[in-house]
């Protein structure tokens, strides 16, 4: 187990080093010099010089690279040019809403989505199951922002059973905590959940032809513990691999979602920094944002091993 | 299925090197089929709509008419007026025309490097090791913040935002590709070709191409389709095409400040977005089933 942990944890390496270089060398894709970009375009040559300087952008590629990367494994992300202070501290500044947002939409979305495929297996090629299955396939086709829309003007506006916009911590009690995250989590978890119920229709349909669901029924098991107890187990491998890869749709509607209710969480720190062209807060949350995709997807492969003991010896 | 995580997408794909037939049968086959004909005929109504934009809109898209202004849906302005007073219905037909092209364009744009990367992938060996670092490290990063910074640093034009949507998704077809040659190299009729003094460019058109096509087709389909919805997002964002072109991202941005008066400025091209993406998508599901008849039975 160990040594699988450690192999996993090896093969990240490699993998946020690119990341690390595709993040740093974004400053120098753009056309023109990067510190009159972000100073903007009433700068002055001084205010420029001194974006220059604060970027090292005047060394030699190489140089500021390794700069930079030591930077960042010391927790140094960088300061942002519009507010000065450290990247790092925004992103941390702004995390609660945003871990309070993912957690909810992964729990909606997993509630909602995986019953959905358990039914549309089990109902195959019937009508429901179709109607099932072109919902899941038109939940990933639909902007997430119109949900957002169309829910803000259903449920909060027309309904006013939910709050339309904005946050509120746990401290401030459970219901209003939970009532300003239910509208943003159906927004986001729209797609993911799409995405799970199509994988787990799949796996399960695929578990249904095998021998040991024949074996299952004909001991005269009822369907739904058959369904349940047997099929779902040994089916629960991609589902948990969709969710796992899924999260990156999870980061990017994020962005999205936080920027429809005016949840002050990173995703709205990274559509600020859009319009303020605030490079190094878009770099640090790409950064952040890839490792803590990589680490999800690691915890996924680790999870494997629970759910199918034979992983752990092929390791 | 478009969604699917990119690292999931392509195992499935890798399978899909089945002989297909010509292209003729592959047509009425998808023809038969009540999903892809749907889909099909949803995307021609669309796009058939943008092409004939400047006939079946009866207003100028950038005419500004001040006192018409935000005026909801009705026989005058079928889809309503926006905050400066344009026919919504005209914008929306037109804006059809540029998202479209938008995910056409970066369908293909990610088609031709996806191959060009996927075909040196899988046929040398030093190279597949560095290159597929590479991707495993661009698809490390969520796509869609990938995009976002992609076009807000290099910023600009149609074609930035176009090849910031396409940069993220072609890991997606190089893997596709490379899956493909992978397995095509080690069939018999392949390492018959090359015992006999085949030399490996010849190869590479008569046997590899035409089999990495299929698979390419579906990708490209779904790419396409999630083009489109990135463009939306790019544009709410204010990280998309410049305002003065409409597109369905673009009129839908602009409509942000006044979605509570205003919400026909969102939900129309909203629609018109989620219509064109469903089509591609269920188009997308029927071709990638006739192609791979292991899935056919499950996805």
């Amino acid at each position: 187990m160990l040594r699988y942990l450690v192999q996993r944890l090896m093969a990240t390496i490699p993998v946020m080093g690119v990341v690390a270089i595709i993040v740093f060398g974004l400053i120098h894709l753009s056309p023109t010099d990067p510190a009159a970009v972000i100073a903007g375009d009433y700068a002055t040559p001084a205010h420029v010089a001194e974006i220059r300087e604060q970027l090292q952008l005047d060394r030699p590629i190489p140089e500021q690279f390794l700069a930079w990367i030591g930077q960042v494994l010391s927790g140094d992300l960088g300061d942002s040019i519009f507010s000065e202070r450290p990247v790092l501290q925004l992103i941390m500044a702004r995390l609660e809403p945003t871990v309070s947002l993912a957690l909810m939409t992964i729990l909606v979305a997993v509630t909602i989505a995986v019953p959905i495929g358990v039914v549309a297996a089990w109902q195959a090629r019937t009508l429901l199951d179709r109607a099932l299955m072109l919902l899941a396939t038109l939940g990933i086709s639909v902007p997430a922002f119109w949900i957002g829309y169309l829910l803000i003007f259903s449920v909060a506006l027309d309904l006013g059973w939910l709050p339309v916009q904005g946050y509120a911590s746990l401290s401030e009690g459970l219901w209003p905590f939970l009532s300003h995250l239910i509208l943003p989590s159906v927004t986001l978890g729209t797609a993911y959940a799409a995405l799970i119920a199509r994988i787990t229709r799949a796996s399960m349909l695929e578990v249904l032809g095998q021998d040991f669901i024949r074996t299952a029924r004909a001991k005269g098991l009822p369907m739904r513990k058959v369904l349940i107890g047997h099929a779902l187990r040994a089916a629960a491998i991609p589902i948990v691999t969709v969710i796992g890869l899924g999260f990156a749709l999870l980061i990017g509607g994020v962005v999205i979602t936080e920027s429809v209710f005016a949840i002050p969480g990173i995703g709205r720190l990274t559509v600020d920094s859009i319009q303020r062209k605030d490079i190094p807060v878009i770099q640090g949350v790409l950064l952040v944002f890839s490792a803590v995709y990589v680490i999800v997807n690691l915890l996924v492969d680790l999870l494997y091993t629970l759910l199918d003991p034979r992983i752990r010896y092929a390791a | 299925m478009r969604s699917l995580p990119r690292a999931f997408r392509t195992d499935a794909q890798t399978s899909a090197v089945k002989p297909t037939g010509t292209f003729a049968t592959t047509l009425s086959r998808l023809w038969r089929n009540p999903t892809a004909s749907f889909g099909a005929a949803l995307l021609v109504l669309l796009a058939g709509s943008a092409v004939l934009a400047p006939l079946l809109a009866l207003h100028d898209p950038l005419a500004l008419v001040p006192a018409e202004r935000l005026r909801a849906p009705s026989h005058a302005h079928l889809f309503g007026t926006d905050m400066l007073g344009r026919d919504l219905y005209a914008r929306v037909l037109h804006g059809g025309r540029l998202s479209l092209t938008v995910g056409i364009l970066t369908a293909v744009i990610c088609s031709l490097i996806g191959l060009a990367i996927g075909l040196v992938a899988g046929f040398s060996r030093l190279a597949d090791a560095l290159i597929m670092r590479v991707m495993d490290g661009i698809m490390a990063i969520p796509g869609i913040l990938l995009a976002i910074a992609l076009a807000t640093i290099v910023g600009g034009g149609v074609s930035t935002i176009v090849l910031a949507i396409a940069v993220p998704e072609i890991p997606v077809v190089v893997r596709v590709v490379r899956g493909v040659v992978l397995t095509l190299r080690e069939q018999t009729y392949v390492e018959a070709a090359r015992s006999l003094g085949t030399r490996p460019g010849r190869i590479l058109i008569r046997h590899i191409l035409p089999n990495s096509l299929a698979p390419l087709v579906v990708q490209a389909t779904y790419i396409c389709g999630l083009a489109i919805l990135i463009e939306a997002y790019l544009s709410f964002l204010g990280a998309g095409i410049p305002p003065e072109f409409p597109s369905w991202g673009n009129i839908m941005a602009e409509g942000r400040g006044f979605v509570l008066i205003a919400e026909w400025i969102i939900l129309i091209p909203g629609a018109f977005v989620a219509a064109t993406v469903l089509a591609l998508n269920l188009l997308g599901d029927a071709l990638r089933d006739m192609l791979d008849p292991r899935t056919r039975r499950t996805l």
